[in-house]
């Protein structure tokens, strides 16, 4: 199986005013494949975040190369940056970040408007989302008329609108209780089941043991990667 | 870049999910909009109500006054000298025969005097006019007869008077036949003035009285006239009927004793003077416009803030950069072209309301102007917040709190 994304040697660095530096990721190396369901895992200031953008291709690294399906996106101008996204990433934040006063439905087929989509497209597309994550019901409701739970699910529904390669979950149950947060793991366990390949950020060690691999990393480096057992 | 089309549906979703906020940034400009039509239509209303007026009076006119009153071209220096006069009645035979551009020439003077009639008296206005005169004035009667050439040639002692005085001198009975008394000499009432028309410049017939011109010379102890009224033939013998009247006076008179003013110059000067003050209350009102502009930036600056994490968002899903920098610069079109629209209609309201009251004239430039400086101010003043939007970066918006 060939990568999905390849980090090779991935450095990045910020600038704190005139002459303090700051090395928020010290030589990265990271494969993720097809299929895979990989949780990142590591204390605040670890350089996680940072490590998310880099895969999110949100940003760009320092030092290194950034490979997404055999493509170098170190190089690439914004707008090239913003179509890999919409075409291969799909987000899922802590705070869900749904648009207010927009219904689900609306809020799902946001990333195809920026694909270009059809609206007649669009809303098949996304009422099918909907029912994948279970809210093909609640596809007129607003966010403030939904549940934490359920305005998550239609976050992931909007991830995976665009039929995405890569899944990005930002600790997509931060915001939620245990409960809920459990339904919500349980739903990214059926997607990768049914062949999503998902990235899941956390600091969490319960909810990154419930992944396939782990990835831990600390001050900006990777310290293990392995296989659950 | 998504489709222009798909950008302005955005756009217009998210103003109407704010619908409080969007109506009340439009109230800067509805304001600004509706006062500069409002203004400018009444400005303009007086300007073509003036002109009117002065119509009315009657057209292709060239007054000839005592004195100098300041040049042809407009602008008056100096009031007439109408006691000094040197103008007579031989000018007016003299212009009468010149001809050419020259339709018809009448003279007149004017004096306050007291007319009564059985105890009652007024002091008033008395015109003596010539028969020539009162038909450039558009004097008619409604009862009885004008004063005519052959009154004037007898110097007989009959009038014509306005229908106030009718009613304040007679209580509003027939006073054609009867004898009124001014300066001690009796004359008899032959006609009543229409209220249409007017007298002198501009003066009201209601309470006039007009004797033959003779008869009033005769009454005050005069000699000379205080106006004589030329008639060109069209508009277009204004200026040689002018030239022609100047230099027949000038063969007897000094410069300095006599002025010749047109209507139509009279007219041009005053609506000069009201064109500018149309202008200046436009200028006000476009004040206001450019505040209600400042009203829509700051606005959208602080939407860009409140929607620092939505900007995030929409990035990361794949917006790009000229997505966000046109929804929001289409936010602000969009708000001040809808605004520009209301005041449009709220000032055609308004100047039609006014209208019953004082006559007011919607002008397309009026229209134009402020509609199109709403929408430039839409796009000058949504840039700096759609540019700062663009700019965002999704990872620090998405952070925002």
């Amino acid at each position: 199986m060939t990568s999905l994304i390849k980090l090779t040697d991935v450095t990045k660095s910020y600038k704190l005013g005139e002459d303090i530096e700051i090395q928020a990721l010290r030589g990265i190396n990271l494969q993720i494949k097809e299929g895979e369901f990989v949780a990142i895992i590591g204390p605040s200031g670890s350089g996680k975040s940072t490590l998310m953008h880099m895969i999110g291709i949100l940003d760009q690294p320092t030092g290194g190369t950034v490979e997404l399906e055999g493509k170098n996106i170190g190089k690439l101008k914004e707008e090239k940056l913003a179509e890999l996204r919409n075409r291969h990433i799909g987000f899922v934040f802590q705070a869900f970040n749904l648009l207010p006063k927009t219904s689900a439905l609306e809020n799902v087929e946001l990333p195809l408007i920026y694909a270009g989509d059809s609206a007649g497209d669009r809303s098949k597309k996304a009422a099918e989302a909907l029912k994948m994550v279970g809210l093909e019901e609640r596809s007129d409701h607003t966010p403030s008329q939904l549940s934490g739970g359920q305005q998550q699910r239609v976050a992931i529904a909007r991830a995976l609108v665009t039929k995405p390669s890569l899944i990005l979950a930002d600790e997509p149950t931060g915001n939620l209780d245990s409960k809920a947060g459990e339904e919500i793991i349980k739903l990214m366990k059926d997607l990768n089941k049914k062949g999503n390949t998902i990235v899941l950020v956390t600091h969490e060690r319960e909810i990154a043991e419930q992944t396939k691999r782990i990835v831990e990393i600390r001050d900006g480096q990777i310290i293990s990667d392995k296989k659950v057992k | 870049m998504i489709p222009l089309a798909e950008i302005i549906r955005l756009s217009f979703q998210s103003l109407l999910r704010n619908k409080t906020r969007s109506i009340l940034t439009m109230l800067g400009i509805i304001i600004g909009v509706s006062a500069v039509i409002l203004l400018v239509s009444i400005g303009q209303g007086l300007q073509n109500y003036i002109t009117q007026q002065f119509e009315s009076l009657g057209s292709n006119l060239i007054v000839v006054l005592p004195g100098k009153v300041g040049g042809s071209g407009g602008g008056f220096s100096g009031a007439p000298n109408l006691a000094g006069s040197k103008l007579t009645l031989s000018d007016v035979d003299k212009l009468s025969r010149l001809g050419g551009a020259i339709e018809s020439v009448g003279a007149g003077i004017e004096m306050p005097s007291t007319v009564s009639y059985l105890g009652k008296s007024k002091y008033t206005t008395t015109a003596g006019l010539t028969a020539e005169y009162q038909k450039m004035r558009n004097m008619t009667t409604s009862e009885g007869r004008m004063i005519s050439d052959s009154d004037n040639r007898s110097g007989r002692n009959v009038v014509d008077i306005g229908p106030g005085l009718v009613d304040t001198l007679f209580g509003g009975a027939n006073p054609i036949g009867k004898q009124v008394t001014m300066g001690g000499q009796k004359f008899q009432v032959v006609g009543i003035l229409s209220k249409i028309g007017s007298g002198g410049f501009g003066v009201d017939v209601n309470s006039f009285v007009v004797l033959p011109l003779t008869t009033a010379q005769r009454l005050f102890g005069m000699k000379s006239v205080q106006a004589i009224g030329v008639k060109a033939r069209d508009k277009e013998s204004i200026p040689e009927a002018t030239v022609a009247v100047t230099k027949e006076l000038g063969k007897r008179l000094k410069s300095d004793d006599f002025s010749v003013v047109d209507s139509s110059s009279l007219v041009a000067t005053i609506n000069q003077i009201l064109g500018v003050v149309t202008l200046a209350l436009g200028g006000i009102a476009a004040i206001s416009l450019v505040v209600g502009g400042v009203g829509i930036m700051n606005i959208m600056l602080v939407s860009v803030t409140e929607r620092t994490r939505e900007i995030g968002l929409r990035k990361a899903v794949g917006a790009k950069p000229q997505d966000i920098l046109y929804q929001f610069i289409i936010e602000a079109v969009t708000l001040s072209v809808v605004g520009g629209g209301i005041g449009v209609t709220i000032g055609f309201l308004g100047a039609l309301i006014i209208n019953q009251f004082i006559a007011t004239t919607v002008t397309f430039w009026s229209v134009a102007l402020a509609f199109g400086v709403s929408a430039a101010i839409g796009v000058i003043f949504g840039v700096a917040p759609a540019a700062r939007a663009s700019k965002l970066n999704p990872i620090e918006a998405l952070k925002y709190e």
